[in-house]
């Protein structure tokens, strides 16, 4: 099958992008170097498209009630203008997705997921949904451009939104940039501060492209072109799950310790039982965070050894640019689970030592 | 398209490694070409002095921060000298690789293999086809 392509693959083949398969989106992992695109995010501003992912509206009467019942976090609650992060559960307490909820208006709401979730998603939301959810995709015709880094706001500012520093964390609100519609959040993926504007597909690249010719005016404001790599190596510094590695349909919200986006006192949403009574049966697995304490890298499926044993498997790795260190995310039995625990990580057959650390690995947010 | 750098002196393999065959000692290394399809350079795993290389057969490792590529020997003999300073700055590699970024220092046991292996020219159109 064809890959995909975003509304931004023109900017993309332009600047030289290094294109990759990603979700069956041809997206671009790298523009000129990972550890300099993930440094411009900590200290300036990047700019990412990331139009691969989807958008899932609801709308009328039982749109909240609707979303209430499919996503872990709390939905009524939610005020307009405001953002939640939650998962969509299965009856088995399993992550079908992670993704965030936006409020748009009283009745309308709509999901950002995964872009190798969407069909998944929408396969399960029409099957848990009333027909008067007003449930509609819009990933195709939805672009997404995340602007991370200390920087972000001033850039907005310098393309006609100065409204958008006065968000607060996890709040948006609708703005004109160069007098394209956008919706600004102030949510991302990095572990820094920034935003996320959502814009119709057709104005998608020139936002892009916009912010990229700010990045050079602004002054101290350099902006550049950041790909998957960096964002890759950003959430895992900052301990952000990924759907795939930490997340997946059998793994429950609480193993992955994300407790503080479940609503369990509130109950009522799908897979809260099995969660609840997987919580009671206790859960055989953590997930951890671990630092190489000799060279080398964690990847992905590594297995993680305690007193020389396998015991769990390595879920993300990667060097830590900010750290300049080893560092990744795996799951250990829940006995081992405990921080400061010398570890090993088997890679290529050999034991390089390692320990639990505390997460998130960097705090780069100021405010 | 990026122009690489493709120093006359050397052979270059299939496996985008170079050699620069000096009298009696054989320096070997990653291409420019490779370097930069590989990224930012984190670590290397090489054999340690006394090894024997085989030409063709994995020797080593190199991991960029996104994957993990083995090395290959573009030719057989003894390790005689590794470079010690990538343990500390595998990123030379990235910088230099043709010179401070040099992996192995190997005798060779059979200079012939040489002529097995691509000159610049060759490689060059090597690389082309793949960009194609």
């Amino acid at each position: 099958m064809a890959l995909r392509r975003t509304p931004c693959y023109e900017s993309h083949k332009q600047l030289d992008a290094r294109l990759v398969d990603f979700a069956g989106f041809e997206m671009p992992v790298q523009y000129t170097s990972i550890k300099r695109e993930h440094a411009a995010v900590r200290e300036h501003a990047g700019v990412f498209d990331v139009s691969h992912m989807g958008q899932i509206h609801f709308a009328g009467p039982k749109a909240v009630e609707t979303v209430e019942r499919l996503v872990t976090c709390p939905v009524a609650s939610l005020k307009q203008q405001g953002v939640r992060y939650g998962m969509l559960c299965n009856e088995r307490g399993g992550v079908v997705d992670d993704v965030t909820v936006y409020r748009i208006a009283d009745d309308v709401l709509f999901l950002c997921v995964n872009a190798a979730n969407i069909e998944k998603d929408l396969a399960w939301i029409r099957q848990h949904s009333p027909d008067d959810a007003g449930v509609q995709d819009r990933s195709a015709e939805t672009g997404l451009i995340a602007l991370q880094g200390p920087m972000s706001a001033a850039l907005l500012a310098s393309v006609g939104a100065p409204h958008a520093a006065k968000l607060g964390r996890f709040s948006f609100a609708t703005a004109l940039v160069h007098s394209m519609e956008t919706l600004i959040s102030r949510t991302g993926y990095t572990g820094s501060d920034g935003f996320e504007i959502y814009v119709g597909a057709g104005s998608c690249q020139r936002v892009f492209q916009a912010l990229l010719a700010a990045g050079e005016q602004v002054e101290g404001g350099r902006a550049i072109p950041c790909g998957l790599g960096a964002r890759d190596t950003l959430r895992l510094e900052a301990a952000l799950p990924l759907y795939g590695h930490e997340l997946d349909d059998e793994t429950s919200p609480l193993e992955a310790g994300l407790d503080r986006f479940v609503k369990r006192e509130q109950g009522g949403f799908l897979g809260a039982e099995a969660i609840e009574q997987r919580a009671a049966q206790g859960h055989v697995r953590r997930l951890v965070g671990f630092e190489l304490s000799e060279r080398g890298v964690a990847r992905d499926g590594h297995p993680i050894l305690v007193d020389g044993e396998p015991c769990g498997r390595v879920t993300s790795g990667a060097p830590s640019p900010t750290l300049d260190k080893s560092i990744g995310l795996g799951y250990l039995p829940t006995e081992h689970a405990e921080t400061g625990k010398p570890i090993a990580i088997e890679i290529r057959g050999k034991s390089v030592a390692a320990r639990i650390v505390e997460t998130p690995f960097v705090r780069a947010r100021k405010r | 398209m990026a122009e690489f750098e493709l120093p006359e002196e050397c052979f270059y393999t299939r496996e985008d490694e170079w050699v620069r065959h000096d009298g009696s000692i054989a320096y070997l290394g990653v291409t420019d070409y490779a370097q930069d399809q590989l990224g930012d350079i984190v670590f290397v795993e090489l054999p340690e002095v006394g090894a024997t290389l085989s030409q063709g057969d994995p020797f080593g490792v190199i991991e960029s921060v996104k994957a993990v590529s083995d090395l290959y020997a573009p030719l057989s003999g003894e390790v005689i000298e590794v470079n010690e300073d990538l343990a500390d700055a595998p990123e030379t590699i990235n910088e230099s690789c043709y010179g401070d970024g040099w992996l192995l220092a190997v005798a060779p046991s059979d200079t012939g293999e040489l002529e097995t292996l691509m000159n610049a020219p060759d490689y060059a159109q090597y690389i082309k086809e793949r960009q194609d």
